[in-house]
């Protein structure tokens, strides 16, 4: 309902001041929620339209020179280091959403539809790993994986392996694996949140019209399920696409990402302009990604009836 | 009968479950289990317990100053985030008003953004409002992904607020002001101070803002970042590490418990209509 | 023929007084295009019980927040004790409320809540005390002033609500759907508690109800209310007896309605010829306005008596039974009438078999030509 007051023409006193009551419930939420607006505005809204001025520009040494130009995208999209940085961290970011919401699913269905009384805390056990440093998570994959690691020295203590591998660390996978980790409980939340809110009389309706347990789920929990199961994609695709410290820990030199050159131009090569405009291609290309996320998972979501 | 049942139609998800917890937890527990190995490499057999890493960490001067400006970015970045949170929180739950879901979505946007995007995108613009870089930017940068998590416990907290009974203060002969210091703070204040341990926590674990806004300071994720280089240095970050998994961890669980409070309280409003 | 005094019968026999206590003179409030409330004008006595009745969303809720505060007309005027309301806000007005959802503040015991309003009038400890602890024995709440309000069962936490607003001693005390989250046995108990309460204390109670049963039980008035609009402010009788049209009649409960031509109108009374009653002469309500040459009688069902064997009755309608319910105390049965397109519907008492007559029994009724009632079309 509007805040337009249309009031009867005869009661222009009691009118104005409807008028006037109606105005200051907008203006007494905007004005509450400005200081945090303009917070949000001047730190986020207006870094980002630098980024997107700079991306424009050109670095001359330590000068910047203003004239447009779309030199920095011509060189973010077809330099082949840039190209295929971008590739990769697409690659990766897409194989770590769909593994962490692979995985993550039976845990949410399991805590919704078994969790019980105990839904809660199983919640809390989950979540509570997410807490503790994403720096010290990546950490301790490296303890993991390392050439004199845990899981090599596991394997050799078992008489599995002979000599330490050096598949483990520093390649895409270890990347992969650690970020599938790291994310694991962005992905559950979303998911259970859709569960919770489907309502179980449509999974007892399903039954007694014949389906059985997994088809019922097919037909039914799942298509409903969809929204978190499109959140839960996104939440985990767009941030990592962007992750830095990850590949510079694990990653070694063919788990390298977007963001690690990125760093580079904002650091040693001190070539902001081309940083810049890496940042805004990374930004727009996994938007499209995350585009077509949504409607591959639509798609498959009107498939299920 | 039906525990029974129920038990055994989640049979296969139950075993899965609890697979899924050891994967979770399992790698953050080596942390804590080599930093009290006498080996300087995290590496099987164990080879005996010692706290002598942990006796180290108080003799480094490096690591003090690390932690002594984490703590006051933490405090700072939490409680200016819990500020800003409040605020808007209250308008978003309270108040109807044109463009709300826009301000909401901005202000929630730095949830699901790369951090490496808003860290140099804060960057350029501090350098060019002539921003020397130091604490204060860093807290800055933590108060803005702190500002979400804050909204997201605040809101929470605020939603399930009987408005009837701010009415009934009013009704009661209560002003405006007298309401919010009778029956809207104290019943909200679980939530608040929830929302200051949880962006205490985030500002204390985050590294990346931290290393691309500050100066010549460092935050503890900073200066554990800095020892990784050097593996006979290894230890000494185990044990730090652990100490800051265990400061997470206990923060989080009182977060949490006030957070369940706070929702007992509104719930039990809401819970005469069941 | 109903004298008009039966009707105006208060049904309270407390003296009220009737001075005005609340006046509601053309308000309106309209949300856009949406009026919830469309130029109702109202007064509200001194001391009595009033219920605002009707479905939801036809605006007795809104009308109770804006007597409350919570809410403005968008015109008209609303004055409480002769004092004119326009600009005073909800925590200074002399009316206080008992929410639908009680609003019971959960960080505080009862104790607490009900001290709640005092602790501004700054009456001093012991004084403070006493209010709590008088109020609290009036709502039978004695020694529960220590339980947290998470302790309470419903209709405890009604109580408080109850105590909570009286303490305050309003000129009115304003009920918003009190005993609608209680279960049926509570509620009719409530009810009586209520209405002895209510005489007890002499404050003006107004009272928001869908309930047609409970505002019959406890009023003295009773304003019944469609879609923003005043349908008829009565005696919960003439309400329930005389209702103004087809919508009120129907929402007190169960009516039968017959077609009737109007034969002839004069200031008092109609005579209207029918198919089922033949020619009848009645009371012409007040609000009476004729459209066309048609009119609609009505009689309830339970104003319809069965004639067993050859009993006989001055006015008496035949027909045949074509369907029988049964609800344990009575017996609803369904009539039809030669010439009446609907049939009847009939409540009897099952003292006397109503309950076994077979259906497709021929059947005749008796009924007192007072009992129909003659609305427009």
């Amino acid at each position: 309902m509007t805040a337009a007051a249309e009031g009867t023409p005869a009661f222009g006193m009691t009118r104005a001041r409807r008028n006037a009551l109606l105005q200051s419930e907008s203006v007494q939420g905007f004005a509450l929620i400005s200081p945090t607006f303009v917070y949000a505005l001047i730190l986020l809204v207006l870094p980002i339209l630098v980024v997107l001025a700079h991306s424009f520009w050109t670095q001359h040494y330590l000068d910047i020179d203003h004239t447009f130009t779309l030199e920095n995208y011509r060189i973010a999209l077809t330099e082949p280091i840039y190209r295929d940085l971008l590739w990769r961290s697409l690659y990766i970011s897409l194989t770590v959403s769909f593994f962490t919401v692979i995985l993550a699913y039976p845990i949410a269905y399991f805590i919704s539809f078994h969790g019980g009384r105990h839904k809660s805390l199983w919640l809390f056990l989950i979540t509570i790993p997410f807490w503790t440093s994403y720096l010290l998570r990546v950490m301790s994959w490296k303890v993991i994986l390392g050439y004199n690691g845990v899981l090599n020295s596991g394997l050799m203590g078992l008489g599995i392996i002979d000599e330490p591998s050096t598949a483990l660390l520093y390649n895409s996978s270890a990347v992969i694996i650690t970020l599938t980790h790291a994310w694991a409980a962005f992905a559950i939340l979303p998911i259970f949140v859709s569960l919770e809110k489907v309502d179980r009389t449509l999974v007892e309706a399903a039954t007694d019209l014949g389906d059985g347990p997994l088809r019922s789920f097919l037909r039914v929990t799942l298509p409903l399920s969809a929204p978190g199961v499109i959140s839960a994609a996104l939440i985990v695709m767009i941030p990592t696409v962007g992750d830095y410290v990850t590949p510079k820990l694990v990653g070694g030199k063919d788990g390298v990402m977007i963001a690690n050159a990125i760093q580079a131009q904002f650091g040693k090569a001190s070539n902001w302009p081309l940083g810049a405009a890496l940042s805004v291609t990374t930004m727009l290309v996994v938007s499209l990604m995350a585009g077509a996320t949504v409607l591959i998972i639509r798609a498959l979501q009107r498939l299920a009836r | 009968m039906t525990a029974m049942r129920r038990l055994f139609a989640g049979g296969w998800l139950t075993a899965y479950a609890f697979l899924y917890i050891v994967f979770l937890y399992l790698p953050v527990i080596f942390l804590p289990i080599f930093s009290i190995n006498t080996a300087p490499t995290p590496k099987f057999p164990l080879t005996g317990y010692t706290l002598k890493w942990y006796e180290d960490l108080p003799k480094t001067p490096a690591l003090l100053d690390a932690a002594w400006n984490s703590l006051i970015v933490g405090v700072s970045a939490s409680v200016l985030a819990t500020l800003l949170g409040i605020l808007a929180a209250r308008s978003i739950t309270r108040y109807r008003y044109p463009g709300r879901r826009t301000i909401n979505g901005l202000i929630m946007a730095p949830l699901v953004l790369p951090e490496i995007i808003l860290a140099i995108s804060m960057l350029l613009v501090m350098l060019q409002l002539g921003l020397s870089l130091s604490l204060f930017t860093v807290v800055l940068g933590h108060v803005l992904i702190c500002i979400p998590y804050s909204m997201t416990v605040l809101t929470a907290g605020f939603e399930g607020f009987d408005r009837s009974l701010e009415e009934a203060s009013a009704d009661l002969g209560e002003s405006a002001f007298g309401t919010f210091r009778r029956v809207t703070l104290p019943m909200v204040a679980p939530a608040i101070i929830s929302s200051l341990l949880v962006c205490f926590t985030i500002s204390l674990d985050e590294f990346v803002i931290a290393f691309f806004l500050t100066g010549t300071e460092t935050t503890l994720p900073i200066y554990i970042w800095g020892q990784l280089r050097f593996a006979a240095k290894l230890p000494g970050v185990l044990a730090l590490g652990t100490l800051l998994l265990v400061a997470s961890f206990v923060l989080m669980t009182v977060a949490e418990v006030l957070r369940r409070r706070a929702a007992r309280r509104t719930q039990n409003e809401g819970g005469l209509y069941a | 023929m109903p004298e008009p005094t039966q009707a105006e019968r208060p049904q309270s026999d407390r003296p009220q007084t009737d001075r005005a206590m609340i006046e509601i003179r053309s308000v309106t409030r309209s949300y856009g295009a949406f009026k919830a409330l469309d130029d109702a004008t109202l007064t509200i006595r001194e001391g009595e019980f009033f219920s605002l009745l009707g479905p939801s969303g036809c605006g007795k809720t809104t009308l109770l927040r804006m007597i409350a505060g919570f809410d403005n007309p968008t015109s008209g005027s609303i004055s409480v004790g002769g004092q004119s309301m326009e600009g005073i806000p909800a925590n200074r007005r002399p009316t206080n409320m008992v929410f639908q959802s009680y609003a019971i503040f959960p960080h505080l015991n009862v104790e607490q809540n009900v001290a709640y309003g005092l602790k501004r009038l700054k009456l001093g400890v012991t004084e403070e005390k006493r209010r709590v602890e008088e109020a609290l024995a009036q709502v039978s709440l004695t020694g529960l002033g220590k339980r947290l309000a998470t302790e309470l069962s419903g209709g405890q936490r009604q109580r408080v609500a109850l105590a909570r607003a009286l303490v305050m001693r309003p000129k009115v005390l304003l009920l918003d759907e009190p005993l609608s989250a209680l279960d049926k046995k509570l509620r009719e108990q409530m009810q009586v508690e209520l209405r002895r309460l209510q005489q007890a204390v002499g404050i003006t109670f107004v009272l928001v109800t869908h309930d047609q049963y409970e505002a019959l039980a406890m009023s003295d008035r009773i304003a019944v209310m469609f879609g923003g609009k005043i349908a008829q402010v009565a005696s919960p009788k003439e309400i329930y007896q005389r209702p103004v049209n087809r919508q009120v009649a129907d929402f007190l409960g169960g009516m039968n309605f017959v077609k009737a031509e109007i034969v002839e109108e004069n200031a008092a009374s109609l005579v209207v010829d029918t198919l089922g009653f033949g020619r009848v002469r009645t009371d012409k309500p007040k609000a009476f306005v004729r459209n066309g040459g048609g009119a609609t009688l009505g009689i309830r069902p339970e104003r319809l008596r069965v004639l067993w064997d050859n009993a006989t009755a001055k006015f008496e309608v035949a027909g045949k039974v074509v369907e029988r319910h049964y609800f344990g105390e009575i017996t609803h049965l369904i009539v039809e009438i030669p010439g009446l397109e609907k049939p009847l519907s009939v409540t009897e008492t099952n003292d006397f078999g109503a309950d076994d007559i077979p259906v497709g029994t021929p059947i005749r009724l008796a009924y007192d030509p007072e009992a129909l009632v003659a609305m427009a079309d």
